[in-house]
């Protein structure tokens, strides 16, 4: 059931978060360039550089740690 | 302008980016490929309704919180928090912990050693096909309505969040969980439970963590409540933000329940009733791989239940604490849902509880972020859509279906009826939702009638496990005494609500006080009849208890295994953590 096949949940689970992440990271640093017009409350603090990064890396680490390829290889090594 | 001004003057609490609807589509877009992917691994009735029985402990214990942690819960637990302060935290500290346990360590070898489909599958080995009958089409009766009114919920939110039209958000949101459970049966379900416990967790984080950074910390989070709720003449403001201390009466604190209500009523019986029994949560486990992944994943399920007030109890604590509207400047009072929602309160932009986790999340989420946190929200919306429909399938596939219709059934004509069976509950969620839409009190009627039967339940299947004497006609003839009494309780109220008095022992009793009570009372009178009826009627053989019964079915060992894969060293360090918080926020 980790595995579901060839692709793991958990391959999933990172595509989603890597992908959310990386979205937010990119509109966090336009918002530092192009400043909104009507900022959230702690702006200054801008939380979707950070918090997108963080999603970024975590994402990208597990969707390569359960990557298809990997997951094929690690199938028929104990196959 | 100011943009908390923005958001509570305009029609809708939050306005969408061009990002945030790229980040929405891309979740239903994900989900839908992810049926697609698993259909073809969905081809056997162990495939479809038991996902394989091939989930690791992981998979297990995450499904088996997500299956709880949709967005009604957590948007209203969070106005809970709001309302009641930190006594909210008991529905998942006390409410959860010890039963999660109990259910790993105790429970869970018996239903995984008989090889159960589902909870009602259990009662008809130990009780009989009555008992059987009477509780799947109970459950199914349940599941399909509480589907609809997930699919309702989710509707009135993003109408209320977003200004999306009712009929769209109904049928977006019913069509993609028909598709992927109608694809992939349960492991499809599982899989998106795991997705959204990740998506809740990366949309809702900030809004705890940029609190406390706002409120000053928790003690200056203290401090504002208790200004904010004096200056609003609430009485016993300091009580908010206390566990336990404010419990030794009924009028101290803001719930009017004292602690033999929050022990015995929620943490014996309610509690142990929900997570032990309701199939909807026990299907995840039920799907482990082997028994010792089914102990473990209700053990690491309450070791991330434990967190989950971060995200919920703490947002609505610091809406108490930060919330002023925009124009006067003044506290921020949040009112009933039926009050918010009146032209009145209409009027006046008045906000309901449970409108304070989405406040709370367009306080700080700018685009992006704001995509996110409500993607997680329609996420959590269609998680429980999908858990209760999976619950539904198998039920009616195996205990009505297979059970009462169709004796002979093949397993390809039971896969084949669970595919046409979840879409057609998916159907009657819809029309179920639209039922709600007219007549939105039946959704106060729906959680007790979850109460009247979850309760006794509970009494029912912990005899019937851990008591060989039990005979079928004391496990049923208990089963119907309490839920008959639960009944009878309501009603009474109903009809004349100097009643509480006695059923929950305080006219200061709230609704969540009085379900506790009456929830003590139904399971107490279950056991009582259980055991009387038991013992003037003949019961089973041991040969037709064994695998069922505790002292008649053999639990495999795991002595060879080392301390740190043992399931009860884990709930060892899992009880006194929950220890520990009790101390800590007492």
């Amino acid at each position: 059931m980790k595995t579901g096949g060839a692709l793991s949940i958990w391959f999933f689970t990172g595509l989603c978060l890597g992908v959310n992440g990386l979205l937010i990271f990119i509109t966090g640093i336009y918002e530092i360039i192009h400043p909104p017009q009507h900022e959230v409350v702690l702006y200054n603090l801008h939380a979707n550089v950070w918090w997108g990064a963080i999603l970024l890396i975590f994402g990208a680490l597990y969707a390569i740690r359960f990557s298809p390829a990997r997951e094929r290889k690690r199938m028929s090594a104990n196959t | 302008m100011n943009p908390a001004l923005l958001l509570l003057n305009s029609s809708t609490l939050v306005h969408l980016s061009p990002v945030d609807l790229v980040i929405i589509v891309f979740y239903f877009a994900l989900v839908l490929g992810i049926g697609l992917y698993l259909k073809g691994q969905a081809n056997t009735g162990e495939d479809f309704f038991m996902a394989g029985r091939e989930m690791t402990a992981w998979v297990a214990g995450l499904a088996f919180l997500s299956a709880n942690l949709g967005s009604l819960e957590l948007m209203g637990w969070a106005g809970n928090s709001y309302k009641y302060g930190i006594l909210a935290a008991h529905w998942y500290w006390i409410g959860a912990i010890p039963a999660m346990l109990f259910l790993a360590l105790i429970m869970m070898p018996f239903y995984y050693v008989c090889k159960t489909h589902s909870v009602p599958g259990y009662l008809k080995l130990r009780f009989g096909t009555g008992a059987q009958a009477i509780s799947s089409i109970s459950f199914a009766f349940m599941t399909v309505l509480m589907s609809g009114i997930n699919m309702y919920a989710m509707a009135v939110v993003m109408r209320v969040v977003l200004g999306w039209d009712l009929n769209f958000s109904i049928l977006v949101s019913s069509l993609t969980v028909a598709a992927y459970v109608a694809l992939g049966g349960l492991r499809s379900a599982i899989f998106n439970e795991v997705l959204q416990f990740f998506l809740i967790w990366a949309g809702a984080l900030l809004i705890p963590i940029l609190g406390l950074i706002e409120a000053g910390g928790w003690s200056g989070m203290q401090a504002k409540i208790m200004q904010n709720l004096t200056e609003l003449h609430v009485a016993n403001p300091g009580s908010y933000t206390h566990l336990w201390s404010t419990l030794g009466n009924f009028s101290s604190n803001p719930m009017g329940i004292n602690w033999a209500g929050i022990v015995f009523g929620l943490g014996a019986v309610i509690s142990m009733g929900y997570w032990t029994t309701d199939f909807l949560v026990i299907q995840r486990v039920l799907a482990a791989k082997d028994l010792r992944s089914a102990e473990m994943a209700p053990i690491i399920g309450a070791a991330f239940k434990m967190c989950v007030p971060f995200i919920v109890i703490l947002p609505g604590l610091l809406g108490l604490a930060l919330l002023r509207d925009p124009n006067t400047g003044h506290l921020l009072r949040l009112v009933p849902a039926d009050v918010a929602w009146s032209p009145a309160g209409q009027a006046q932009g008045l906000h309901g509880y449970d409108e304070v986790l989405p406040l709370m999340l367009a306080r700080y989420c700018g685009p992006g972020l704001l995509g996110l946190g409500i993607t997680a929200l329609i996420a959590g919306f269609m998680s429980g859509m999908a858990g209760n429909v999976s619950a539904f399938t198998t039920v009616w596939t195996y205990d009505i279906y297979g059970t009462l219709l169709n004796k002979n059934a093949s397993d390809e004509s039971k896969v084949r009826m669970g595919r046409w069976v979840t879409v057609i509950g998916v159907f009657i969620s819809i029309g179920t939702a639209y039922l709600v839409m007219h007549t939105q009190s039946i959704m106060d009627y729906v959680q007790a009638l979850f109460s009247f039967f979850i309760a006794p339940l509970f009494g029912t299947v912990i005899l019937g496990m851990l008591w060989k004497r039990a005979t079928p006609a004391g496990g049923w003839t208990g089963l119907l005494a309490g839920t008959l009494s639960s009944v009878g309780m309501y009603t009474w109220v109903k009809i004349d609500p100097q009643a509480v008095r006695y059923v929950a022992m305080s006219m200061d009793a709230q609704d969540q006080a009085q379900n506790m009570f009456r929830a003590l009372w139904c399971c107490l009178i279950c056991i009582v009849v259980t055991v009387v009826v038991s013992y003037f009627t003949k019961p089973k053989p041991d040969s037709e208890l064994k695998d069922v019964v505790y002292g008649l079915t053999p639990i495999p060992k795991t002595e060879h295994t080392s301390i740190f894969q043992r399931p009860v060293f884990w709930a060892a360090v899992v009880a006194v953590i929950f220890v520990i918080l009790q101390i800590i926020f007492w």
